[in-house]
């Protein structure tokens, strides 16, 4: 196979059996690869019921045939298991260098099932697989532990691993790779820590070859062009990160604001990403065949939060900064460097702290509870020490470390968590950009930007410019996105690339690498498999469209200042449109017919 | 005037699109493991240095080669292997100072050829922290400042 390394690799953990098998060419042109792949290969072994925690559970590490190759930011790989936070299918996409890594190795996926008794790594040199005692590793974070894997092992190794976090079953632990890149969200970390394994290590030799070299790399170089001419995609993002969004949302109206009491935030530009670049930036950094260089190397000299590493993205700054009523940037910077060495979402834990905050300002918590530290908005050293509190689960920390669902259900107060299917929502705020809501309501793994992103077409004009007030036409438009994303997370490129190139460009790339032709509409069919496939582990898992919602102050309270001021979210003018033309039936469950369209 | 190649590592992301376009070209498919052109990574401290053969004028290669397989090609301004010549015998690759030749199995002594006068490296470098230039004064004064960085970062790390 070209594209494709048509081998899968499985590790049984319980009876530590290591096994290989064929890639199916049906299945992987059906399915492409990681997200898909990792979703098909959980929906056929694992009972959607599963206890995310039980040996029962499984990881896939998937790539996806572009990974490994020179096909702009063609870095990604997906971690898809059932996840901890949700109790939906989860899979997690990370850049870095893992997914091309394990390509080289020669492995389209990873499959890893039961759980160690003792912790454990696993070591992949190209053909030779071990389980290793990781019993000096357990308590390490996470660049201690890449450094000492790599020490054991070989220096050039990628390491994807899980810090204390993950150990202790937070349940939004992450993994990182190459010390700085995140399957962020879902809580895969924690699947990880519930099963003794404390890192994956691979070093793989090998190549990756493509079906037509000439074609591919014309198209390369067609793509690679598209996204360099691009403003984000070719300047911005390299220029500022992802927290250039800061100002642009608060100039919308539509960043949430002290636990999405608000969608303005008056000071909000001291953490956006023209300040990062004056005051934490030592210079952009890239991915595995990135062009674009989103990734900020950052240092903080501040005594008070001093640090070095890499962040913070714009849903960092927004979680840490505005969401948590604070515009202190060093201190934001220093919870996100935290939160990679502990290894967990940033996402999350600042929804959660902000929650914390909220209850704690309402009077729900108390000084009793919070350990003496008073969680008032704005106060930022309190929440440096709320994310040390959470990654060791010490403290006020062990209750932060379930999620602001369950923190705030555990007083009674569900409402003060801003969450649809138990996952914190981002930075966008519902109410001001109404096609958002409808896309956090549906997706698949509990609130998301980067399952559909319309805030492309709702705020930056990307390709299009559209009415982020209006509800029509909506639906439509989280569609497409969303079955884009799903395939375009299956061959394995990154979601910037976007910023520059569409379904054209990525099928050609996944045509010409792998042999088999996608015409744009059989690679949009792909994606609308995977998200279909992806619905239905939920309804087995026992979810359905009461799932699909938006917390209560989104649809009633509206926003109370800034450009926004007055919006509420209309989700019950979008979600019907959406499920008809989905192919759903009234509740939520895609039809005979539609199965039948996608051979599901 | 020959060119040379040139290297900025306060400009290199650590992307790697060097090593993949350098195997690539060379053996058709991507495979950083026979790259001539190799990107080192200090992760926390956010740094990457890639390295390929310096083509030095006076070079341990072709020096220790006991065949004249290693020889320079005055045309490029390059450091040449010339499989015909070669026995094997990878002195080469232990003469070498910057670690830029290699030993392949079966007989195929690896380093860089600058594609034959373009290389693809530069081609597909994103932030042209990869030039290919002709060897002027200023240049040698980038070369200088490099070497300079590159000594205290490898005094740095041990």
């Amino acid at each position: 196979m070209t594209g494709w390394t048509g081998t899968i690799l499985r590790v049984n953990l319980s009876d530590s059996t290591v096994t290989k098998e064929p890639l199916d060419p049906a299945l992987a042109k059906r399915f492409i690869g990681g997200r898909g792949l990792g979703t098909k290969i959980m929906f056929d072994e694992v009972p959607p019921t599963t206890d995310p925690f039980s040996p029962d559970n499984k990881l896939v590490f998937a790539p996806g045939p572009l990974s490994g190759t020179f096909a702009p930011s063609a870095s990604h790989f997906d971690i898809v298991t059932k996840g901890p936070l949700t109790g939906t299918i989860a899979a997690s996409s990370s850049g870095g260098s893992f997914g091309p890594i394990l390509k080289y190795a020669g492995y389209d996926a990873l499959i890893v099932e039961g759980k160690a008794e003792r912790p454990v790594y696993i070591w992949i040199k190209d053909d030779s697989v071990e389980i290793r005692d990781a019993e000096e590793l357990w308590g390490k974070q996470t660049p201690e532990t890449t450094e000492a894997v790599r020490a054991a092992t070989d220096e050039e190794a990628s390491v994807a691993c899980i810090g204390p976090a993950g150990e202790k079953l937070v349940l939004f632990a992450n993994v990182m790779n190459e010390c700085n890149r995140a399957a962020g969200r879902t809580g895969v970390g924690a699947v990880m820590g519930s099963k003794n394994l404390k890192a994956v290590a691979v070093r793989g030799t090998g190549g990756v070859q493509v079906a037509d070299p000439s074609a591919f790399r014309e198209a390369v170089m067609t793509a690679r062009q598209m996204i360099q001419a691009h403003p984000v995609g070719g300047t911005g993002l390299r220029v500022y990160g992802t927290d250039v969004l800061v100002n642009i949302l608060n100039d919308t109206g539509g960043l949430p604001t002290r636990n999405f009491q608000d969608g303005y935030f008056p000071t909000a530009g001291k953490v956006g990403g023209e300040a990062l670049t004056e005051n934490v930036l030592v210079r952009p950094r890239g991915c595995h065949s990135c062009i674009i260089s989103c990734g900020r190397a950052s240092e903080v000299t501040n005594p008070k939060f001093a640090g070095r590493g890499e962040g913070p993205e714009y849903e960092t700054a927004w979680a840490f900064g505005p969401d948590c009523g604070i515009d202190c940037l060093d201190a934001v910077t220093k919870a996100n460097f935290l939160c990679n060495e502990f290894g967990m979402d940033t996402i999350t834990l600042g929804s959660t702290i902000a929650c914390a905050m909220h209850m704690y300002e309402d009077g729900i918590l108390t000084l009793e509870d919070t350990d003496g530290i008073p969680l008032t908005f704005g106060h930022a050293e309190a929440l440096v020490e709320m994310v040390r509190k959470t990654g060791t689960r010490e403290g006020f920390g062990d209750k932060l470390a379930l999620g602001s669902y369950r923190l705030a259900e555990s007083y009674g107060h569900p409402e003060y968590s801003m969450t649809v299917k138990m996952q914190e929502m981002p930075a966008y705020d519902p109410r001001a950009i109404q096609g958002i809501g409808l896309e956090y309501a549906t997706s698949n793994r509990g609130a998301c930007h980067v399952r559909g992103y319309t805030i492309a077409v709702e705020v930056l004009g990307n390709p299009v410019k559209i009415d982020k007030d209006a509800t029509e036409g909506k639906a439509q438009w989280v569609i497409t996105f969303q079955n884009l994303t799903a395939a375009l997370d299956a061959s394995g490129a990154c979601l910037f690339t976007t910023f520059g190139i569409g379904a054209d460009e990525l099928a050609t790339l996944v045509s010409t690498a792998t042999g088999v032709e996608y015409s744009t509409e059989e690679f949009m069919k792909a994606g609308e498999r995977i998200w279909n496939l992806e619905r239905l582990f939920n309804l087995k898992a026992g979810l359905g469209a009461a799932d699909d919602t938006l917390p209560e102050r989104m649809l009633k309270d509206p926003i109370k200042t800034g450009p926004s001021k007055g919006c509420v979210s209309h989700l019950d003018q979008m979600l019907p449109d959406y499920y008809q033309l989905r192919g759903w039936d009234e509740s939520g469950v895609p039809t005979e017919e539609k199965r039948g369209q996608l051979s599901l | 005037m020959a060119k040379i190649l040139v290297i900025h590592p306060e400009k290199c992301t650590g992307c790697r699109n060097c090593e993949l376009a350098c195997s690539f070209f060379h053996d058709g498919e991507f495979r950083p493991s026979t790259s001539r052109i190799t990107v080192h990574n200090w992760e926390i401290e956010g740094f990457s240095v890639p390295m390929a053969c310096q083509q030095c004028e006076d070079a341990p290669c072709v020096a220790v080669c006991p065949t004249g397989a290693m020889h320079i090609d005055p045309a490029l301004n390059c450091v040449a292997w010339d499989q015909e010549k070669c026995i094997g015998c990878r002195m080469c690759t232990l003469a070498c100072p910057f670690g830029a030749v290699f030993y392949q199995t079966p007989g195929r002594i690896i380093k860089c050829d600058l594609c034959g006068g373009e290389p693809e490296c530069v081609a597909f470098c994103p932030t042209h922290a990869l030039e290919y230039v002709e060897e002027t004064d200023a240049v040698r004064g980038r070369k200088k400042a490099f070497a300079t960085h590159l000594k205290k970062a490898f005094e740095e790390v041990g």
